[in-house]
Parts: structure tokens; C-alpha cells; sequence
């Protein structure tokens, strides 16, 4: 499944896309869960008996404001959470 | 050669009349004639509005059109000034007026009715980077203007009230819509209303601050945009920054347009 | 956060945006004679919906406003049902609660999301040709991709923003004083298709709103400005996910035709249609996900309300 958490407001569209099937043979431990500086993700269990990861009710709402600091506006290096899942399970839409 | 700058608003027209020989080096602005011009919400005749207000500002000055050298024109309305020389970015507009009063500042936070943004520049007046939240109104005055209204207090009450707060309530609504409903469940809990205006100003703050991180915190600091007559906001804004000071212009919502009509001169000398 | 609270107080002037509540019983069927009664609750931020599964199959549902608390709101989804039937909590022999108040369902056995319950609920509403699904609720926005059995392969959800949900249009029926349930209808009765609102905020969309009528637009037309608005927003959240054939809409947004043919129209796909209120699709999937849990575990024990 695809996973996509966050929002569109007038200002833009923020999703983070999980492909939670990758999560379910995750072959790093999970090195997501450490890598995002403000702790966004969390592993649990899904509606279909899966364990997988998923982005924190409370950041859902506020991608944008959350994940600034490791977007800043020029010199942009890559993402901690996209960078740690090697599988390349985790997509910013921004 | 006098210049004009023009900041086209969301809701107000501001207009700066400068003689720039005069500024030069100048300690104080006696010699800018400011003038604002309240629009319809939405106005789809910015144009008419613009003229409106350039016209009230230069019979205050005592000046006619032909003594105007460049009108230069920012904001988010800027294309609709057509009696405009040129426009300019409202990030440009901001980091010259700003550099003006404050040489020193290196973060500039522009928080207006409608757009909240951050800007770097480099000493020089100019605008190096800039990261902004716009056309939502969560991350702006229009967030906090909702809330007051909802709460029946003025926008200088709610900010002066804020003040009186220690508490630090989380709002969960990001949606200034559903802010609305936060906020009179909160009226209905019996929750102090400076507690309510606190916990208001301090999410503002918070989404400004984000973004303002993204072009980074560097001293000084300074505020411009009419949210700098929002002391409630300036505190919460300053404890999200985690700043000692934040510099606040005599004349913030005007800073853009003096910045303007300053580039006009120099462009046009 | 309380949705009861921020409407005016009864007498205050005339709310536009109300809608109906409403109760169905399939009397064709009884409940006594079926071997498992399972039971979804879906209590959303505006709306609380109670389906009863009979078999497998839906037996009735009631859809209700939510109150000040969800407890009590489920409770009172399921009285509707309760008050026609005669069925008690203790006939039923599982009970899964989904939405926004999913957790404080205080007799439900398992909560599922509303993603994984709208998908089985619109496979079993639309059948399983169904792939995407569009939900629009009081407060929020999903899209979701399923497969032929109804799991879900692919999802969003917009709940931060008012525009693109039912709320949006609340404040839009509100500003032009036209009840909610009429502006679809009116959004057609236009001399001109005008272009989208090109506000997405709904702060600012109202003030642009307001300045269009100053401008010359009729009511209507404003409407119509921005059901184009809303129909463009919920499309590019679609395409996020991509569009397949078997489309369904599920949601308050599916009794407003304004949105939905401007959606069909950009989309150049018609929505299925469906003789069962769109509205349950959340609280009937909460039912069949029930159904099959007591088929692979057995009924579970009645809990207290």
C-alpha cells in the first residue's frame, strides 16, 4: 500500500508517501524511525494485520512547518528519513 | 528626484513619497510622506485603489503627478499598479526598507494580513534568500484577525491580552476554518481569553518561525509588516526564535513601500 | 475539537448548511433470523453513521448529526437503528467503530480507519470493479486506490485544510444564504460557465466571493465559481493517486451534484451510481470488516455503552 500522509493548502501540496509494502521486509531495522530529527515516524500495526511505519497523527497537519528545517531554502542536502530507508520507501512530495 | 513606492497589499495600499536626496544618511524620515488606503476585502479593482491612495498621498504632500519620477510598485497586487515605472519582489521591497533602518539586520520577518515570509540579506540592502507561506491564511495576521474576531476583542486587545498569559495551551487546528471551531470550544470551556489569544499568537509564531528557519536566524533580526502593532505576536514570535531582540521599525507596514520607492531611486538616479 | 459548538445558538439566524438525519431498515429482512449481526459506527467530525450487517449482508443504517462528544454520538447513531428494530447492543455480535471518533466508541470491539472501511464499504456498495474512490466528509478529503477485494493499495487525505471538504462549502452556503442543499442546483442555473474561485484558502476564497458579487455575479454563479474550485482541488488530489475506471464517491459531497459533475467532467469519468446512501460507505465497511472478524474468530462479548 501506498501511504501518503499530510495535506494541500493554498500554499501548496506536502505528502510524504510510505510504500508500506517495503516496511514489511524492511531491511534496515526500521532506520527511519531515528533518522527523522523531530521523531515523526512510528512503527504500528495496520488494518490489514501489517507492521508498518507510518507518519505520527500530530505531523500530519503541519508537514509543511515540520519538516522546514531539513529543507532549507537554498543549499539543500538530502533528507535523513529518505536517505536512511534504503529501499527508497519514503517520497517527499515537496 | 522624487520616487514613489507603492506596496499593494492584500487589504491596504500603503504609498511612501520620497526625496531622496534628502534620505541619504538621513537619522529620520521627516521627509517620507506615508499614505494608506484601506481596500474592499478581495478588491478586484486594485488598480483604482492604488490611484486612489498615490493621489491622497502626494495632495498631502502638496505635489503634483509630473513631480513624481518613478513609482515603483510591490506586493502581492503589484502587476495590477499600471501607472507604475516598474515593480519590484515583496522580498526585494523588504530587505532594502528594512536594510535602511536597521543596516545591520540579516533576518528580515515580513507577517502581513495575508502572507508570513522570511528573507536573508547581506548588509547591502539586498535580498540573498527568502522563504515564504503564502495564500494560506494560517501563516499570517489573517489567522490571528479570525480568531480575535471569534473571541470579540480587537486585534490590539487580543495582542496587548496575550501578554498577560503564561500558559501554553496547543492549538490542534492548523485551518484558520477550523481554528474557528477550536476556538469556541475553548470560549465554551471557559478558558481565560488572553490564555486563548496566547495560544493563537503562539501558533502564528510558530509557522512564521518554521519558515523563516528554512533561510536561517541570523542577527539582527527585524519585524516589518502591520503585525509589528501586535505585541502579543512579537512575543511569541521572539520566544519562537529564540532571539534576545527582535527590531521593530517606527513605520513596519510601510517599510515595503519605502523600500521601493529607495530602489526607485537608485535604479532611476 | 466540538463541531456542535461553532454553530450560532438555535434562533440566532437561519442555519443554511443543516442537513437531514436520517434512519432506513431494509423490512424486506429480520434481524432475528440471522445467524451474525454485526455492527460499524462511524463517528465523523459532523456527521455519526450506524450501519447493522445481517449476514453479510446491510440490513439498515441510520446517519445522524455528531454532538458534543462522540460517545454519546455513536450511542445515538446505533438508537436510530435500535428504535425501529427493536435490536439491542446484546443481539449484536461484533462491532467495529471507524472515523474521526473511532477511538471513543465506547461499545465497539476493534477500530479500524476510515481509509481500510470506506474502500470495503464502497467495494461492497459499488461492487468489485471499484478502484478509486473519492470520500468528501464535513471536515475532510480522501482519496483512495483499492483492489477488486476492497483492500486499499493507495491513499490520501486532506484533513488540515477547510477547502476540498464539506466545511468549505458550509461557509460558502452560509455566505451566499442559500441552503446547502440547493447549491448544486444552482450552480447550473448560469447564463455562463465562470472560471474556478482562484483562492484555495476559504478565508480568502470568501473574501474573493464577495468581491465577484460586488463585481456583477450572480449568486448562482459564484456558486458555480466555486463548485469549479472545489472540483479542481479534489481532482489534483486524485491524481496524486491516479485515476482508474470503477469511480466512486462516497461522502456528503456525493449529494452535491454542483461538485460532482464538474469532477466527472475534468476527469472525463462518470461516477457509479449507487441506490444506497454514500453517506454509510465508512460505518458499512466497520460492518463487513466485523462480519468477517466473528466468521474468523466468533462473536465477540456485547460491551456496555
Amino acid at each position: 500500500m501506498i501511504a501518503n500522509y499530510g495535506y494541500k493548502d493554498g500554499s501548496g501540496e506536502y505528502y510524504i508517501s510510505i510504500d508500506t509494502d517495503q516496511c514489511i521486509t524492511c531491511p534496515v531495522g526500521r532506520a527511519c524511525l531515528g533518522a527523522c530529527p523531530k521523531g515523526m515516524f512510528e512503527s504500528m500495526v495496520d488494518d490489514y494485520d501489517d507492521e508498518v511505519v507510518h507518519v505520527k497523527e500530530q505531523f500530519r497537519r503541519s508537514l509543511a512547518y515540520d519538516c522546514a528545517e531539513c529543507k532549507p531554502s537554498t543549499g539543500r542536502g538530502p533528507l535523513p528519513c529518505a536517505s536512511a530507508c534504503t529501499p527508497g520507501a519514503i517520497g517527499h512530495s515537496w | 528626484m522624487i520616487t514613489a513606492g507603492i506596496d499593494m497589499g492584500s487589504r491596504t495600499v500603503k504609498v511612501v513619497l520620497l526625496e531622496d536626496a534628502k534620505v541619504e544618511g538621513a537619522p529620520a524620515l521627516q521627509f517620507v510622506v506615508k499614505g494608506k488606503h484601506l481596500m474592499f476585502p478581495g478588491d478586484l479593482d486594485a488598480d483604482a485603489a492604488a490611484d486612489q491612495a498615490f493621489e491622497e498621498a502626494l495632495a498631502s504632500a502638496g505635489l503634483d503627478r509630473g513631480a513624481v519620477g518613478a513609482v515603483y510598485a510591490t506586493g502581492a497586487g503589484r502587476k495590477m499598479v499600471k501607472f507604475a515605472t516598474d515593480s519590484v519582489t515583496e522580498m526585494s521591497a523588504g530587505a532594502k526598507g528594512a536594510s535602511f533602518f536597521y543596516p545591520s539586520a540579516r533576518t528580515i520577518v515580513d507577517v502581513g494580513a495575508e502572507e508570513g515570509r522570511g528573507i536573508k540579506t547581506d548588509g547591502s540592502g539586498k535580498a540573498t534568500d527568502f522563504a515564504g507561506n503564502e495564500k494560506c491564511a494560517a501563516g499570517a495576521g489573517s489567522f490571528a484577525e479570525a480568531m480575535s474576531r471569534a473571541l470579540q476583542m480587537s486585534l490590539k486587545e487580543f495582542g496587548e491580552s496575550s501578554l498577560r498569559s503564561d500558559r501554553s495551551i496547543p492549538m490542534n487546528a492548523q485551518c484558520t476554518v477550523f481554528a474557528e471551531s477550536e476556538v469556541v470550544s475553548l470560549i465554551h470551556s471557559s478558558t481565560p481569553k488572553e490564555d486563548i489569544a496566547k495560544a493563537v499568537l503562539d501558533a502564528v509564531a510558530s509557522r512564521v518561525c518554521a519558515m523563516v528557519r528554512r533561510v536561517g536566524i541570523d542577527n539582527d533580526v527585524v519585524l516589518i509588516g502591520g503585525m509589528v502593532h501586535n505585541t502579543g505576536f512579537v512575543k511569541s514570535l521572539q520566544t519562537a526564535m529564540g532571539v534576545d531582540e527582535i527590531k521593530l521599525p517606527d513605520m513596519p507596514e510601510y517599510v515595503s513601500a519605502l523600500g521601493c520607492a529607495l530602489l526607485a531611486a537608485t535604479q532611476r538616479a | 475539537m466540538n463541531a456542535e459548538a461553532a454553530t450560532p445558538a438555535a434562533g440566532e439566524k437561519p442555519e443554511f448548511w443543516r442537513w437531514a438525519e436520517n434512519v432506513w431498515v431494509d423490512e424486506t429482512k429480520d434481524w432475528r433470523s440471522a445467524k451474525t449481526l454485526t455492527l460499524g459506527i462511524d463517528v465523523g467530525s459532523v456527521s455519526s453513521q450506524c450501519v447493522a450487517v445481517a449476514d453479510g449482508e446491510l440490513y439498515a443504517y441510520s446517519s445522524m448529526r455528531t454532538g458534543s462528544n462522540s460517545p454519546d454520538s455513536a450511542l445515538n447513531a446505533f438508537k436510530g437503528i435500535a428504535g425501529q428494530t427493536g435490536m439491542t447492543l446484546n443481539d449484536v455480535h461484533f462491532v467495529v467503530g471507524t472515523g474521526y471518533g473511532r477511538v471513543n466508541v465506547p461499545f465497539s470491539h476493534k477500530a479500524i480507519t476510515e481509509i481500510a472501511c470506506h474502500a470495503r464499504g464502497a467495494n461492497y456498495m459499488g461492487g468489485n470493479s471499484v478502484r478509486t474512490i473519492l470520500d468528501m466528509g464535513g471536515q475532510d478529503c480522501k482519496a483512495i486506490h483499492c483492489d477488486e477485494k476492497g483492500k486499499v493499495t493507495n491513499f490520501l487525505m486532506n484533513d488540515k485544510c477547510a477547502a476540498g471538504t464539506g466545511r468549505g462549502m458550509e461557509v460558502i452556503s452560509d455566505l451566499m444564504q442559500i441552503p446547502i442543499a440547493e447549491l448544486g442546483g444552482r450552480s447550473f442555473d448560469v447564463d455562463q460557465e465562470p472560471e474556478a474561485v482562484s483562492s484555495v484558502c476559504v478565508v480568502f476564497a470568501k473574501s474573493e466571493a464577495l468581491a465577484l458579487l460586488k463585481g456583477g455575479y450572480t449568486k448562482n454563479k459564484v456558486i458555480a465559481a466555486y463548485c469549479q474550485a472545489m472540483a479542481e482541488r479534489v481532482v489534483s488530489l486524485l491524481e496524486r493517486i491516479g485515476v482508474e475506471e470503477g469511480f466512486f464517491i462516497t461522502g456528503g459531497i456525493a449529494k452535491n451534484p454542483g461538485v460532482v459533475k464538474r469532477i466527472e467532467k475534468l476527469l472525463g469519468i462518470q461516477a457509479m451510481a449507487t441506490k444506497i446512501d454514500s453517506q454509510i460507505a465508512g460505518a458499512l465497511g466497520g460492518a463487513l470488516f466485523a462480519h468477517t472478524l466473528v466468521q474468523k474468530q466468533g462473536p465477540a462479548k456485547p460491551l456496555l455503552a
